[in-house]
């Protein structure tokens, strides 16, 4: 970089340093960072979705507290992101002024909320697969993501706890509540299958130790659920189809209506502060 | 001249914490170390919850109390590892938390095994959460969650209050 570019660099808010080359492992790293972050950033966003608008005020509570656990552990993901990126941005500045196409998020996650079943399948098949991705992550090579993923997993068990409960009760509950909980699973399924689809940038980020392959969370998914479905008196799908690209930035037609209402206010007003 | 550890450990044990003011941030647990690092005191404080709004009210009320009492150098640190638990809240707080008809939390739970035991529970086992106000041991869960991040819903079945239990995590 010439000195002038530089000062153009610090100028613009930068730090001033060369942007990551596009081949440099902490590359790899961001681009893994941000998947997680990103996971949390929009479950946690569709999750708040429901704040004051829940069947009943324990489970509005619940939903809040669910969305406030998942934004918190976006700060920490965005936040070492940022670091590793070396670019003078944080959390802040990842959540909210990337377009649709820089975020890594799994389309699971940025599916629309639906009915409250549909929203708390939604949560259990994710939550099914973020503790056991918590717990692969907890022995990272990289000590910084090891002691995000001990403090998460311990919030994480009682979001597991909590959709998998309420899956088996409404499941296993009325004729109402059991066909719209099989809708909601028979609509989601396609979108599952993305976890568990590795590409290059995951198959290095496993052999570094960094990061489980994608492929090896499969079987623990499989038993949680597998195992509350039957509880739930529901029936797995038999598809084996998986919508992908969340991870790799193409993204369904909801993530920029979502996007706007989150970032307007950080983009009509950069930098604002409460 | 610096002011004694003692002395600001003391200045914290009399900072509440911001949602629940009957137990202080020492007895939360949640300061883990107080140094100074040259002639700055540095305060290493770990988070309870990853978004409990608490925190930087916490921090606030920190800088706020240390300030006050003359200290102008200063400096906060966040530390995650190891993970704040409830195991950390002293006893004391425990009977200060069942006077202000919070729960406090009933079993151990150390870092490790305690996702494990949570997925082997699926379906909840209910484990016994004593009423805070009547002391009967006949409750049932609401929520996993309540009023605060760190917090679950329970009822009576005797006395039939509802109340807030103190999570384990």
């Amino acid at each position: 970089m010439t000195p002038d570019a530089e000062a153009l660099a610090k100028a613009a808010g930068g730090t001033g340093r060369a942007p990551l080359a596009a081949d440099a492992p902490e590359m790899d790293l961001f681009t893994g960072l941000t998947r997680l972050g990103d996971n949390t950033l929009i479950l946690g966003h569709r999750v708040s979705e429901w704040c004051g608008h829940s069947p009943v005020l324990e489970e509005d509570i619940a939903l809040a507290n669910m969305a406030l656990d998942l934004i918190g552990q976006t700060q920490f993901w965005l936040g070492l992101a940022g670091e590793v990126e070396g670019q003078g941005r944080d959390a802040d500045a990842l959540a909210f002024r990337r377009d649709a196409w820089d975020f890594h998020n799994l389309l699971l996650v940025e599916r629309p909320n639906g009915d409250f079943g549909q929203t708390l399948m939604r949560q259990f098949l994710f939550d099914a697969w973020h503790a056991p991705m918590l717990k692969a992550l907890e022995g990272s090579s990289d000590a910084r993501i090891a002691e995000i993923a001990v403090k998460a997993g311990k919030e994480v068990a009682y979001h597991i706890e909590r959709s998998a409960d309420l899956v088996i009760r409404l499941g296993d509950g009325t004729e109402e509540s059991h066909a719209r909980m099989q809708k909601a699973l028979d609509r989601l399924w396609g979108f599952t299958g993305e976890m568990f689809i590795g590409d290059a940038v995951d198959a290095r980020l496993a052999e570094a130790g960094i990061m489980p392959a994608p492929e090896s969370l499969r079987a623990a998914w499989d038993e949680t659920v597998n195992h509350v479905l039957a509880e739930a008196t529901l029936t797995r799908p038999d598809g084996t189809f998986a919508h992908q690209g969340g991870k790799q930035g193409r993204h369904s037609e909801h993530m920029g209506h979502m996007l706007a209402p989150m970032q307007w206010l950080q983009r009509a007003y950069p930098d604002a502060k409460w | 001249m610096s002011v004694a550890l003692e002395q600001v450990w003391d200045w914290l044990g009399e900072v509440p914490d911001p949602e629940i003011p009957v137990i202080s941030l020492t007895d939360l647990g949640i300061i883990r170390d107080v140094a100074y690092a040259g002639t700055t005191l540095v305060i290493t404080v770990t988070p309870t919850y990853s978004g409990c709004p608490a925190t930087s009210v916490i921090n606030l009320d920190i800088e706020k109390k240390l300030r006050d009492n003359g200290i102008e150098d200063l400096r906060l640190e966040r530390q995650l590892s190891p993970p704040w638990t409830t195991d950390w809240i002293k006893p004391e707080a425990r009977d200060a938390l069942k006077a202000y008809g919070i729960a406090p939390p009933i079993d151990g739970t150390a870092a490790d095994g305690v996702l494990a035991g949570r997925i082997a529970r699926l379906g909840g086992e209910n484990r016994s959460v004593e009423c805070p106000r009547c002391g009967s041991n006949e409750t049932e869960k609401i929520s996993q969650f309540g009023s605060t991040p760190c917090k679950a819903s329970y009822r009576c079945k005797d006395c039939l209050e509802p109340f807030d239990y103190f999570k384990c995590i």
